[in-house]
């Protein structure tokens, strides 16, 4: 009986989508710090300048 | 308020595209290797997120070495975006290559000489973030940061030429393996140029998020401002 010399590639499928989960979710967790910062920043600033607006004409 | 430049918005729809382009060459274009299997496509974006790190940290000492010489707030802005985007992206280089080595050298973890100047180097930038927080005075930190990511960026070459330098399990993709180097393969030119889109897709994730994370800054240095003048 012939056999094959041929070695079919290791079954590392699994390991693949691991690893471009953590890509991925890394980034779009990165993505998602900043615009959630971005917003309360904003927020923050729009408060202290109604603040500000509010104490001038004092 | 701050309006978003249209420039901004192009070069997000053009690091969207270019990335999707990247993914689709690695899932689809790419041919499988022949021994590792699958996991050999985190190859791609393992290195490119690696370079992205390194990309980073350089853009953060020529920014520190740029405050030194001018002292203007603007470059502190751009070297702690730069070391704050480059810390994500070394990690991700990192936590995969980690996920490779499960399969090919049958570990998570090893203190490998590239393994473990990477890790000291992602330790160095770390902790320029917590000194930062420490430290109250504006000038003060800027200078501090100026000069720890001039000197931090030290372990950047270090951590690129360890795997030529000595010896190490961790293939070397440019240049020549060293003996006992395990997981190393011969890129194809399918292979290749799938390599080459995916640094030129980080390299724009890195512009475009770079550019967001100044902007972010630059509201932050504006609410401070805004804060001492409240409690003035």
């Amino acid at each position: 009986m012939m056999t094959s010399l041929a070695q079919a590639p290791a079954e590392t499928t699994a390991y693949m989508i691991a690893g471009y989960a953590v890509i991925f979710g890394m980034m779009l967790i990165y993505v998602i710090s900043l615009f959630v910062r971005r917003r309360n920043l904003q927020q923050d600033a729009e408060l202290l300048e109604s603040l500000q607006e509010k104490e001038q004409p004092r | 308020m701050d309006a978003k430049p249209k420039l901004l918005t192009a070069l997000d729809s053009i690091t969207v595209i270019l990335l999707a382009i990247a993914t689709l060459m690695v899932f689809f274009y790419a041919p499988m290797e022949a021994v590792m299997g699958q996991v050999q496509r985190v190859f791609y974006f393992h290195v490119a997120a690696g370079w992205v790190g390194m990309l980073g940290f350089l853009v953060a000492a020529i920014a520190g070495i740029a405050y030194l010489r001018s002292g203007n707030r603007r470059w502190d802005i751009v070297g702690l975006s730069a070391v704050e985007i480059g810390m994500v992206f070394a990690l991700i280089n990192i936590v995969t290559g980690s996920i490779w080595a499960r399969p090919i050298w049958n570990t998570w973890w090893t203190w490998d000489p590239r393994l473990t100047t990477a890790t000291i180097m992602e330790l160095i930038y770390a902790a320029y973030l917590l000194l930062r927080q420490g430290i109250e005075d504006p000038d003060r930190r800027a200078r501090f940061g100026a000069v720890y990511a001039i000197v931090g960026f030290l372990s950047v070459p270090l951590t690129f030429f360890s795997a030529r330098l000595f010896r190490t399990i961790h293939p070397v993709v440019i240049g020549t393996n060293q003996p006992g180097a395990t997981g190393d393969f011969d890129m194809t030119p399918l292979m290749l140029q799938t390599f080459m889109v995916s640094l030129l897709a980080f390299s724009f994730v890195f512009a475009d998020l770079l550019w967001h994370r100044i902007r972010l800054g630059r509201l932050a240095d504006r609410v401070e401002q805004l804060k001492l003048k409240t409690v003035e």
